[in-house]
């Protein structure tokens, strides 16, 4: 086992280097100069580029950045004066996580919770309902369901704060809808994983046990059914835990979302590596955490694992 | 009758498939007394599994339902109790060992908690007691290092082995009725022998009563005590095991006997297999639904279903009945008695 996770983590360092090395020479690739601007004299902007060592050959910039880099050390900011990008995530990183975490839960639970009843209800209202719902929530962008759940809860029904962060009730809403897609699709693979896992031989046995419906189904068919979908579990939590756009500019939650945008409209270069790093490794990390929970669910992986060590 | 403690009455199950309601058990009636062992044959597909699904109380698919009849469980219908007294009994006072050992087990659960949930259902028990409960069973049922393979998964057990924990499964609350569907079919031919020879062993051990669906003679002649033969739905013969091996009166049993390979007969020919195939259920014929495949196919057979005929044994006179015109005296009065003259006898 030891052996196995030290293979995965050597992977994943190198998945990180690669990473690291593409998007730095992709993003110089992008034409432009953060510091051109016409209020700016040119001795100036000049000396900012030598300041940050954007005048040296690109080579020698590439070994400068992995060396700090190796070293913890994700540089400055170009735009946000005297800050460093550790700063900025440390600072902007916990919000989108703290939303994203409650979203992925909440989808997670509710996804399931609905995947479960389509397939126990097959062709029964309660499935077509869901399932409506569950194509409207993969059709549906953020900045359509957003607007109109502020509108409902927060401007017609008063329930729910419209904008802002941090109390738990101005959470809710764009937990929700950062995590509709979520649901939705959580709702689709468990309805059909369980529909494969009710016509299981071992299913009969169960009921031949004259166990009651609700543990045939939570003991034998929901863990059965759980398997394919751990897959889902590591690029889901990153994706939402790194923060949305879109989520995050109509709510007004000062998360790691808009960074993402901006560092690229402004050339931020340290900033677009540090992010881009930081969600690849984050991504990498619950990857790996993922394979190992695989093992927990299906003793035959976990065989299967032991094997390869 | 007060030995009865099985009783299936004209039992009718029928599928509703998209090209109209298959008749899958049309009128099947049995028993089972106490302590003994019955044996239903047949090929796949004539209903033997269908009807002890139901008569167990499972349902054996969403779209099957019960046409009419009974099942007499001690005397109760289990077809008319509430999903709660159903359940009650299922695994507990009837239970039931599968086909493939394969397949029926849950890949990810253990099978010690696997044993176990059957007895914490239906007993008011912590889960220590629980576990001496299965570990008696499995040194019962002679599993090697009993208290090991409870923490095993079903992948690192082999197929006997496997087949050993579904019967543990289905003894450990020491059940009246015991119903096996084909428990050896999945199973390499020396394990076949070492279960059979278990399930009778644990019968008396367990004071249980079994009801065996299979289609291998072999093991009827090793277990069964009396025969249902069934064909399409319907039971076609039925008497003691010596009589139905001995003096078989239904040509479908004669051809099932035929079929099954004998080792001291030298000969060069092919195995006898019956031509044809089973009729469609959704349309069963009005006649006898073995006519097409019959080779002593009269007149009547295809116009009119033949009644069960009783017969009596010519060596002990015990119960013997045959659904067949060959068998119906005024066939015998004319053509006289038609004997099964296979190629062994």
């Amino acid at each position: 086992m030891a052996k196995y996770l030290l293979q995965k983590v050597l992977i994943a360092l190198a998945t990180v280097f690669v990473l690291a090395t593409a998007t730095f020479f992709m993003m110089k690739l992008i034409p432009g100069d953060p510091f051109a601007s016409l209020t700016t004299k040119i001795e100036v902007q000049e000396r900012q580029r030598e300041y940050y060592g954007l005048d040296k050959p690109v080579v020698e910039q590439y070994l400068t950045y992995m060396n700090n880099l190796l070293h913890g050390n994700l540089g400055y900011s170009l735009k946000k004066t005297g800050r460093t990008v550790v700063d900025i995530i440390r600072e902007a990183f916990p919000v989108s996580a703290k939303l994203g975490l409650f979203s992925f839960i909440i989808a997670e639970l509710i996804g399931y919770l609905f995947g479960i009843l389509c397939a126990q209800f097959r062709g029964k209202w309660p499935d077509y309902l869901l399932m409506i719902f569950a194509v409207l929530g993969i059709a549906m962008p953020s900045m359509v369901i957003g607007p109109l759940l502020r509108w409902l809860f927060g401007v017609v029904l008063r329930w729910l704060p419209v904008t802002g962060w941090g109390s738990f009730q101005q959470m809710l809403m764009p937990a929700f809808v950062l995590g509709l897609g979520t649901i939705a699709g959580n709702t689709r693979a468990m309805r059909a994983s369980m529909l494969g896992t009710m016509t299981q031989d071992y299913i009969m046995t169960a009921q031949a046990k004259g166990l009651p419906k609700a543990k045939v189904v939570m003991r034998h068919e929901f863990k059965n059914s759980l398997v394919p979908l751990v897959a889902n579990l590591g690029p889901g939590i990153a994706g939402v835990m790194m923060g949305s756009f879109v989520v995050e500019s109509m709510f007004l939650i000062p998360g790691l979302g808009r960074y993402f945008v901006d560092s690229i409209t402004n050339l931020d270069y340290p900033l677009i590596m540090g992010l881009t790093i930081f969600y690849g490794t984050f991504l990498v990390t619950l990857n790996l955490l993922v394979d190992v929970l695989y093992g927990f669910l299906d003793p035959r992986i976990r065989e299967a694992v032991k094997g390869a060590a | 009758m007060s030995d009865t403690i099985l009783e299936v009455r004209d039992l009718r199950v029928t599928f509703d498939m998209y090209q109209g309601a298959v008749q899958a058990v049309r009128g099947v009636s049995w028993h089972l007394n106490r302590r003994e062992t019955i044996g239903i044959v047949g090929e796949s597909g004539c209903g033997k599994s269908v009807t002890i699904k139901t008569a167990i109380g499972l349902n054996p698919v969403s779209s099957g339902s019960v046409k009419g009849g009974e099942v007499l469980f001690e005397g109760t219908d289990i077809l008319r109790l509430s999903e709660k007294e159903r359940r009650d009994i299922l695994g507990n006072r009837m239970s039931m060992i599968f086909q493939d050992p394969f397949t029926f087990l849950n890949p990810t659960m253990t099978v010690g908690r696997q044993i176990m949930e059957v007895y914490l259902q239906h007993h008011k028990a912590s889960r220590r007691e629980a576990r001496e409960k299965a570990l008696d069973i499995l040194r019962l049922i002679s599993l090697p290092n009993p208290e090991e393979n409870l923490k095993r998964y079903p992948h690192q057990l082999s197929g006997g082995m496997r087949q050993r924990i579904m019967i543990a499964m289905a003894l450990i609350c020491e059940p009246a009725v015991l119903f096996a569907d084909e428990p050896t079919t999945a199973l390499d031919v020396t394990i076949q022998a070492q279960i059979v020879d278990l399930m009778n062993s644990l019968k008396e051990k367990v004071d249980t009563s079994i009801v065996l669906i299979t289609h291998d003679m072999g093991v009827v002649a090793k277990m069964v005590d009396r025969v249902y033969v069934m064909y399409a739905g319907k039971i076609v013969e039925h008497g003691e095991a010596q009589t139905i091996f001995h003096h078989p009166r239904h040509p479908y049993t004669w051809g099932l006997l035929e079929s099954v390979p004998r080792l001291d007969e030298k000969t060069q020919d092919d195995l006898p297999s019956i031509p044809g195939m089973p009729p469609d259920l959704i349309a069963p014929p009005a006649g006898c639904p073995f006519a097409a495949r019959c080779r002593f196919c009269m007149g009547i057979c295809g116009r009119e279903a033949p009644p069960e005929i009783r017969l009596t044994d010519p060596e002990d006179g015990r119960d013997h009945t045959a659904s067949c015109w060959l068998c119906h005296p005024e066939c015998i009065a004319r053509n006289g008695k038609t004997e099964w003259r296979a190629a062994h006898d």
